[in-house]
């Protein structure tokens, strides 16, 4: 090979230059100021404390956190269920259209984010699209205020993560042996017992890795929460918005940051345990 | 016959259904674009004045402008820089985890922290900011993409040609230009429109870097405070000339990167 030893190190050294200085020293450059006071200014006061850290355990931020949790874990749920029969149902279509369907169902999810959440502000609205086929159907109570509500969040959350978690699963899905499920069929168990027993074990690294991408970002979203919730749900990505943005309080949004990267960590690393323990299981059943 | 009719037709309902909650609201969008009175409440004709509105709003104007500035020079720098760390990474002899780590990290860190740690960043170097900052922020997400498709492409490059160059004569460089490059430019290419992409739609790292001046709004940011307070009509325009946009550029590269698929 003409690439010798010292090439590839000076090949990736400008990347590298750029990821260091510009994304790991700024982020600890942030964590390090969640040590420290907040100065009376709105700066940062170098004096070493951890009650930012504390702050994050209060009650009354703790319930923001766990709030945050729940819609972003129901938004994962939901996105999954709906996600899983579109992922098995692509995978069963013929090969030909496979990549197409598949291009169609991730299309969406490289137009703009903001544009997608748009979209729902127009669809749930009370003078909205969703209101007005309701009266044209008869309906002539109170138009419905569904814009500004937690089911307004959780469903902008999943239609905007909707196309990653069917890649995600199709992935897995794509990959199986269909001699297992045939197998499965041969030694007497129904439709339902195979894709319990068989495919859905099979698939679920693809379920993770759809279900935390989900869960990550829905948990630190301000976007959404800010135009579909009205401003009236706090989320943990709106608390460090606000602590940077509005109540100049650094070092505490820092903490909120530290924790929100250490909720990503944690998750990250079981799917990848959970990915890591699947494919030992098939290189396991592949020995057998 | 009708066995495998009825063993379709529940996959084809779940189809249906699935792709009509993506893309009706997009068609709802588009579709009231062209409506004359603008209002989601009744049709009243087809017509184009609020494409025409877009085009004399000059606030909206000037964010196209400034995204547009933003999204080249990310772009350029990111697909050089993306294209080098690709090659650095998969000619190394052995793997190592925390570069792995490093052109990972920008893909999958949440954009509100990554937004906050530029921020605490440049107003602790006391720099001014502006497009330039959202340039140098944007770089890192967008080459860690570029990175990642020129890295898929050389997985399947056979290094033996390269060799065969050396072995012929040609030098390095020459190698590089005649032989590598002609091979890697529809990934190279392909990782690029990614990242233009990307670049465009971006809007929490750009809010955050951004400063404070009015003159330094990107289009997303002038969509957010333009969608904060309700329905525009001329937000749904826009809408649908940005999702054109990125459509587009998103079918060219898939299509150069199904292309080098079939060598």
């Amino acid at each position: 090979m003409s690439f010798n030893a010292t090439r590839p190190t000076l090949l990736a050294a400008p990347g590298v230059a750029w990821l260091v200085a510009l994304m790991v020293v700024p982020c600890l450059l942030v964590l390090s100021y969640a040590f420290f006071e907040r100065g009376v200014w709105g700066g940062v006061e170098y004096t070493f404390t951890l009650e930012n850290f504390a702050r994050v355990a209060d009650p009354l931020y703790a319930k923001i956190f766990l709030n945050s949790a729940r819609i972003a874990l129901t938004a994962t749920v939901v996105a999954i269920l709906i996600a899983y029969p579109a992922a098995y149902a692509i995978s069963r279509a013929p090969r030909m259209s496979q990549p197409i369907l598949l291009f169609f169902a991730v299309l969406p999810f490289w137009s703009n984010y903001l544009i997608r959440t748009y979209a729902w502000i127009v669809l749930l609205n009370r003078e909205g699209l969703i209101n007005n086929l309701l009266r044209s159907l008869g309906y002539t109570g109170e138009p419905l205020s569904m814009l500004y509500t937690e089911s307004a969040v959780i469903t902008g959350l999943v239609y905007n993560y909707l196309p990653f978690v069917i890649l995600a699963i199709y992935s897995t899905l794509s990959r199986l042996n269909p001699e297992l499920m045939e197998a499965s069929r041969d030694l007497g168990a129904g439709p339902v017992r195979t894709f319990l027993r068989v495919t859905l074990p099979l698939t679920l690294p693809g379920v993770a890795a759809g279900g935390v991408f989900v869960f990550v970002l829905s948990i630190g979203n301000f976007v959404t929460p800010a135009l579909l919730g009205g401003g009236r749900f706090q989320m943990v990505g709106n608390l460090v918005y606000d602590q940077f943005l509005t109540a100049n309080d650094w070092p505490f949004g820092a903490a909120l940051g530290a924790a929100l990267i250490l909720t990503m960590i944690v998750l990250l690393l079981l799917q990848a345990r959970a990915t890591a323990h699947a494919s030992g299981e098939r290189k396991g059943e592949a020995a057998q | 016959m009708n066995a495998t009719l009825s063993s379709k037709l529940p996959g084809r309902i779940v189809l249906l259904l699935v792709f009509g909650f993506l893309y009706l609201p997009i068609a709802v969008l588009v579709l009231l674009s062209f409506n004359a009175s603008g209002l989601p409440t009744s049709w009243s004709g087809f017509s184009t004045r609020w494409y025409g509105a877009l085009l004399s709003n000059t606030d909206i104007l000037r964010a196209a402008g400034n995204t547009f500035i933003v999204a080249v020079f990310a772009t350029v720098i990111s697909t050089v820089l993306g294209t080098l760390l690709a090659l650095g990474m998969e000619t190394r002899r052995r793997k190592s985890n925390g570069l792995e780590a490093l052109a990972f990290a920008p893909m999958v860190i949440p954009d509100i922290v990554l937004a906050v740690a530029l921020l605490t960043f440049f107003s602790r170097l006391g720099l001014t900011m502006g497009l330039h900052t959202i340039v140098i922020s944007h770089v890192i997400f967008d080459l860690a993409f570029v990175c990642s498709v020129v890295r898929a492409r050389l997985k399947h490059f056979d290094f033996s040609i390269v060799e065969a160059s050396r072995d012929l004569g040609a030098s390095g460089w020459t190698t590089f230009w005649r032989v590598t490059f002609p091979v890697l430019l529809p990934s190279i290419v392909a990782g690029a429109l990614l990242a233009f992409t990307l670049s465009v739609d971006e809007f929490i790292i750009a809010f955050f870097t951004a400063g404070a001046g009015r003159s330094s709004i990107t289009l997303p940011m002038q969509i957010y405070s333009m969608i904060r307070f309700g329905i525009t009509p001329e937000v749904n325009a826009l809408a649908t000339i940005v999702m054109g946009v990125s459509a587009t550029a998103l079918l060219i590269s898939q299509w150069l990167n199904r292309q080098q698929q079939v060598p």
